[in-house]
């Protein structure tokens, strides 16, 4: 069907000529959902009914004649640490397997203001402490370029779901690379925005100095689009701020983009170096600036985040103490409260989300919390300073996304440093705040390869601009 | 190195019942990647100030008024999602 290839723009368009209904759209992607999911197994859960009756009211107001939003009726998929109110929200975790979300996330506030249609929710790892989905309590979520590869993670489900035209656009939430990886190894678009750009309210907390929720879409002006949508100061999340509005005029040809030695290292994939090389050469020839710069803590970044990230881990996961909601054993075989709360998270949680938890406790336990803790946030300070620095000096940095393409079942999950490595390009930007969008720019023996750029603080629009024109460049 | 009665110690700060089979593995996880980021003790971090909060918001205040009525509504949601509750209150083992 044509409206595969369609952006939302065009969709919209199609809705206001009335040359598709809102349910007609919503019907196929249903379809889509039914032939499709039972082998890739990118949602959680579907509320068909529920999606039917938000299309059918779009319906109504386009028969009425009233002016229907850029997103109304456009059917998404979310994922499952985003709270929609009166849907389970499991975060795919055991402790929250029957967690009926008692309230709307800001995001989905705003989504359902605009009458977007919910499909389902998504697949991910536990609490999104993963790379590749494969820490899902419940399923693995498959690569739709290739079956027997993972699709990424934390959000592998939502860009699983985007890359199988399963929905025109997913949300994700992007810690340390969540929304970036999965989009590279899927072959999608994936926006970080800038710290505090979106609210976070209903956000299922991981570490919450570096977790933003973003869209994962086709295009770049799609992910432009759901972005203009969400972003905002909401009262309800005191990091976000009001969003500066600043003018973009710049195209790619006119840019001065910055490309930082220290994301070609050594043992990352030579293939996927050649395929990003060779994309800047072509930015190059079509009249962009190219400028090779420092950014000489990015080897730091991801020690920096394994200390900073499972610490605020430590502390999010404390309200899993099987009292206040979630799995519990409070009425069954504990007698007394410690034995309700170690009882309680033992079934609940998984494997690599307890090591986190350790791992946050360990560093900030008495006599390690200088060692640690303190010098971690020490290092972050440098490396948000080596973006500052390159920033006066670029418009915009381009970089690979992951260092591989999508990697085989199992490939990572017994070394617990390999499975980290993965992260090692998109970590820095959580650290310092930058947003970074990666867009799909090539493929290896079929498996797709992601350009990341990354812009100053509130540039989203540098990106897509940037964006935009690198995808007419190569279509 | 992490070794297994750390690995039990930390396990009680952070009230997590760890079995025998994953002390083991947990305290040769938890040495690979303690090990990893030692790395940071070679970069200068002299006159650094650390990174406290990644928001350039400082004491982001809301109106000191009376709660809406939706939030008395999702209060009552909130009790109500806990395993027991009585007359508004989240009921749990005895303390003391």
């Amino acid at each position: 069907m044509e409206i595969l290839s369609n952006s939302i723009r065009e969709i919209h368009e199609k809705l206001k000529k009335k040359e598709m209904s809102a349910l007609e759209l919503t019907d196929f992607f249903m379809d889509e959902i039914k032939s499709k999911d039972k082998d890739i197994k990118a949602f959680l859960s579907n509320d068909f009914s529920e999606a039917k009756k938000q299309a059918e009211k779009v319906d109504l107001a386009i028969k009425n004649g009233n002016e229907i939003s850029m997103l109304s009726g456009i059917p998404a998929a979310i994922k499952d640490n985003i709270l929609i109110d009166g849907i389970k929200a499991t975060a795919s975790s055991k402790i929250l397997e029957n967690y009926v979300a008692p309230y709307d996330a800001t995001v989905i506030l705003k989504l359902k203001k605009q009458d977007s249609v919910f499909l389902g929710k998504t697949n991910m790892d536990e609490f999104a402490m993963g790379s590749s989905t494969e820490n899902s309590a419940f399923f693995k979520t498959k690569n739709p370029n290739d079956l027997s590869r993972v699709p990424g993670g934390s959000s592998g489900g939502s860009a699983a779901a985007v890359a199988s035209n399963q929905c025109v656009f997913a949300l994700g939430s992007d810690t340390g690379g969540s929304i970036r990886q999965p989009a590279s190894f899927c072959g999608v678009v994936g926006l970080k925005p800038t710290y505090g750009a979106v609210s976070r309210y209903g956000l299922i907390a991981m570490a919450s100095s570096l977790d933003q929720i973003g869209p994962l879409t086709k295009t770049v002006d799609d992910a432009r689009v759901v972005f203009e949508s969400i972003k905002g100061k909401d009262k309800k999340d005191a990091t976000s701020v009001m969003y500066p509005e600043k003018l973009q005029e710049k195209g790619l040809k006119d840019l001065k983009i910055g490309i930082p030695k220290e994301y070609f290292i050594e043992g990352m994939d030579k293939k996927v170096e050649d395929v990003i090389k060779n994309e800047i050469k072509k930015m190059e020839d079509a009249g962009a600036k190219i400028e090779e710069i420092d950014l000489p803590h990015t080897k730091d970044a991801l020690s920096v985040y394994y200390v900073i990230m499972p610490a605020e881990v430590s502390s999010n996961m404390a309200r899993y103490d099987g009292i206040k909601y979630g799995f519990s054993t409070h009425k069954s075989d504990s007698e007394d409260l410690l034995s309700v709360y170690l009882n309680s998270r033992a079934e609940g949680i998984g494997p690599e989300v307890k090591k986190r938890m350790m791992l946050g406790t360990y560093v900030l336990s008495a006599g390690y919390y200088d060692a640690y803790y303190k010098r971690a946030q020490q290092v972050r300070t440098k490396i948000t300073e080596d973006f500052k620095k390159a920033f006066s000096k670029v418009d915009i940095i381009a970089t690979p996304t992951t260092p591989t393409t999508a990697f085989s079942f199992g490939e990572k999950t017994e070394d617990p440093l390999a499975m980290y490595l993965a992260d090692i390009f998109t970590v820095p930007i959580n650290l310092a705040g930058v947003p970074a969008i990666s867009v799909p720019c090539g493929k290896i023996n079929n498996m797709p390869v992601g350009l990341q750029f990354i812009a100053p603080w509130f540039c989203e629009e540098t990106l897509f601009k940037a964006g935009e024109d690198y995808e007419k460049l190569i279509s | 190195m992490i070794d297994e009665d750390q690995v039990k110690h930390i396990a009680s700060l952070a009230r997590l019942k760890v079995s025998d089979d994953e002390i083991g593995k947990l305290s040769k996880d938890l040495s690979a990647v303690l090990d990893y980021v030692k790395e940071l003790n070679k970069v200068d971090v002299s006159d650094v100030s650390p990174t406290l909060n990644a928001s350039s918001s400082e004491n982001v205040f809301r109106d000191d008024d009376e709660p809406d009525k939706q939030d008395a509504e999702l209060a009552k949601k909130l009790i109500d999602s806990a395993p027991e509750n009585e007359d508004g209150y989240i009921k749990v083992k005895s303390i003391l």
